[in-house]
Parts: structure tokens; sequence; C-alpha cells
């Protein structure tokens, strides 16, 4: 290891600290937002360090280089707008998409080093295409899933739960096929399996996502999340590179535990929602009456949110308010007392 | 089983326990902000997409190569801009209190008596 490899190692462990540090600073609103200039730091760090490791290699072609820069500028340009000028109400089908592409970014990269290495040498080692075919896999189906999430959340896709005729039996056909795929391609590597596989994961990912109601779409982005996670880890298995290894089971482990937090959150158990949707999906009546939605929450999540909060609005229970007003007046009546809600 | 596949196995097993840990018991207001910050970390993929453009030298290389990178550009960007933005919201907005505006009370000392 000479001195270059040496400290490029160094600043990518100095950008995955910073990315564990900027998410534990994530899980209280005082610091949550140093907690993301941290992570936006250890980012800036970590590309910088790419950058300077592809400059070093010395092997990037012309073409090569001008399909990169191209390829960052109008990837970053699109996500600059988008998150820039979307509604406020409309952020999470954003970054259901922002996690769509991170997902399919993780697929292609496993994907050109496979097209690449059986191309060029007769075997591929066993571990590299277990790898690879976990990264295509995880990656396709949190892209397609994503895509359907995202779509549910806009209302582009109907939000109610989509079921048909064998849906579930599709949804078992592709994951058979692209496991069964994938297994073959251990044996022995061929390109068309691999566009096979992906092709059914993509499809498993749709299967998946359809079923589910647009009310527990939250619970299934931050899933499909943890998925990407994972994705971008084998990528770093498949590439050989530390920082994706770490980030992406940074994020593959804390995105499973937010999504159960999210689900226990919501009282919806993951298991209900994943499979909940053939039937019992959306049926929860609404208690609050004509378009009502009822919310409870803890008392310390009351906390915060009265501590942001511009204006609270204070509105006593009807019967409560009632008989206070019974006790105050000596001729009850039947009509509503002032400042109670009317029956 | 190389050498180098163990090393990477057992960063993996210690960064997913680092995961596990490091989330716990966040708030319900937070979990939106969170699965966006964690969102844009995962935006590291564009390190690995910027790799394969040193090993592309075919036309199929070089569109997965541009494809990876405008994908994995906008992951990384929009992530972190958007986070910032929901994060916006829970700036502490000090409501403007009227009384310490009176000239009484200047440079946050009360040279005046009792107004």
């Amino acid at each position: 290891m000479n001195t270059f490899d040496w400290v490029t190692q160094l600043l990518y462990v100095a950008a995955a600290v910073c990315f564990v540090l900027g998410l534990h600073l994530m899980n209280s609103p005082a610091t949550a937002r140093r907690g993301n200039q941290v992570s936006t730091a250890g980012m800036a760090l970590a590309i910088a360090t790419t950058f300077a490791l592809v400059v070093h290699a010395g092997t990037v072609t012309t073409t090569g280089w001008i399909v990169m820069i191209a390829g960052v500028l109008v990837g970053a340009g699109a996500g600059l707008y988008s998150a820039r000028t979307v509604q406020m109400t409309a952020m999470p089908q954003l970054v259901s998409l922002f996690n769509a592409v991170g997902g399919g970014a993780a697929a292609l990269i496993a994907v050109h080093d496979y097209v690449r290495l059986t191309g060029a040498t007769a075997g591929l080692p066993e571990s590299t295409t277990i790898t690879t075919i976990l990264d295509v896999l995880i990656g396709a189906v949190t892209f397609s899933g994503s895509i359907i999430a995202a779509g549910k959340l806009q209302g582009v896709i109907n939000a109610a739960p989509v079921t048909f005729r064998g849906s579930r039996a599709a949804n078992i056909a592709a994951a058979v096929v692209a496991v069964g795929g994938g297994i073959y391609m251990v044996a022995t590597p061929s390109v068309p399996v691999m566009i096979i596989i992906i092709l059914a994961a993509l499809a498993f990912g749709v299967t998946m996502v359809m079923p589910i109601g647009g009310a527990d779409m939250p619970v299934v982005i931050s899933l499909l999340n943890a998925f990407t996670g994972t994705a971008v880890a084998m990528a770093g298995f498949v590439i050989g590179n530390w920082a994706l290894i770490i980030a992406g089971a940074l994020v593959g482990a804390s995105g499973s535990i937010l999504t159960k937090l999210m689900a226990d959150a919501m009282n919806r158990s993951l298991r209900n929602i994943m499979i909940g949707g053939f039937g019992t999906g959306d049926s929860t009546p609404a208690v609050a009456g004509p378009g009502g939605d009822v919310r409870s929450v803890a008392a310390d999540d009351a906390a915060i949110q009265l501590a942001y909060a511009q204006k609270v609005i204070m509105l006593p229970s009807w019967p409560r308010c009632w008989r206070s007003a019974a006790r105050r007046s000596a001729t009850p009546s039947t009509r509503s007392p002032a400042g109670c809600p009317a029956t | 089983m190389t050498a180098e596949l163990l090393t990477d196995i057992t960063i993996f097993v210690l960064a997913l326990l680092v995961g596990f840990e490091v989330i716990s018991k966040v708030p319900a207001t937070l979990h939106t902000p969170l699965m966006s910050a964690a969102n844009s970390i995962h935006g590291i993929v564009l390190a690995g997409a910027m790799l394969i453009a040193v090993t592309a030298d075919n036309a199929l290389g070089y569109i997965l190569a541009f494809v990876a990178a405008a994908f994995a550009a906008m992951n990384v960007v929009g992530g972190y801009v958007v986070t910032g933005r929901m994060l916006k919201m829970f700036r502490r907005t000090r409501a403007p209190v009227p009384a310490p505006d009176t000239p009484a009370s200047v440079n946050g000392q009360r040279t005046g008596g009792r107004a």
C-alpha cells in the first residue's frame, strides 16, 4: 500500500464517521439540522476522494470523462431542481424517487462490472458473482418498487390496493424466476440470464408494491430505502470499495430499524403491510366521522410538535364541555352551550 | 475465498451493527426526515458510479456509466437538499417578544427603571 492508498482509505473512514455521527444527531429535533450538515460534509469528502482516485487511476478515456461529468451534471441538476421546487406535501414521493434511482445506480454498477468481466476473462470468482447477483436483484426490486410507491403517493397510480386474479401467483413466479436465474448464474456465467433476472426482479418490485394501500406507503418507502442501502453495500463488494460497503450497510440496518419504528408509530405490523394488501390492507374504517383522521401521539411527540408549532388549537371534547356548562347553568338546555362544539 | 472478501465481510457486518445501534428512540415527527437522510447517505453509490467510468471502454460501458452517474448524482444531490428543506421546519422560530424592543433595553441591559 502506497501513501496515496493510505490517504484515500483514511479519508473514506473519516467520511464514514461523518455518516454515523450525522445519523446519530438526527435522533433529536434539536440536533437534526447539524446532523444533516455533518452527513453532507462526509459525502462531499467521500466524493472528492473518489474523484482523486479516478484521476489517479489515469486510465479514464476522454469519452469516459465526458460521459461521467455529463452524467453527474444531468443527475445533479435534476435532483437539485426537483428538490428545490417540490411542495412540502409531495416530499415523501420525491424521496421515493431518489431512492429508486439510487437502487438503479447500484444495480447498473454490478451490471457494468459483470458484462466487462465475463467478456474479458474466462472465469469469474464465485464470490463476485454472488454479490453481483444480490446487487442486481435488490437494486432492480427497489427501482421498480420505489417508482410504484412514488406513483401511488402522487396519485398517478391508483392508491388503493390493486390486486387481480393471480397477482400473488405472479409475484411468487417473479421471485422464483429471479432467484432461480441467480442460482443458475453462479454455476454458469451468462449475460442473457442476467437480463432475465433483472426483468423478473423489476416485475417482483411492481407486484410487491401494487397490492399495498397508499396509507402504508411511507413504511414501504422506508423498507425499500433499507433495500437500496443493502444493494449499495453489495455494489461495494463488487467493485471493492469500503466506502460503499460501510455507508450501504449503515443505511440497510438503520433503515430497517426505522421501518419498524414507523410501522409501530402507525399501529401497523410490517407483516400485515407486506401481505395485508391481499384483502385487509386499507379496510380500517375512519374512526373520526366524516372526512376525519384521528392521530394519537405519545407525550414526548406532542411536546416536540408543540415546541415547533406556530399555531395550536385547543378543542375541549364535547362531553366534558357540556358537563361543565351544565354545572354552571341552573337550567340545562338541549342547545349547544357557548364555546362547545355542536353535537 | 480471498483475504479481501473476508475483510469486506467483516466491515459489512460491523457497519450493520453500528446501523442498528445508531437509531434509537426517534420521535415520530423525525421519521420522514430521518428516512430522507438515510436515503441521501446511500447516495454514496455515486462514488461507485464514478469508479466504473475508469474501466468503461466501449459503447455499452459508456451508456451504463452515464446512466449510473446521472441516477446516483440525482440521489445524492436531491437527497441532501430535500432533507435540508424538511429540517428547516425544525428551526426554532423565536416569537417576536414586543417588550425588549423598547429603548429601555439597549445593549441587552435594562438601563431604565421600571417601565
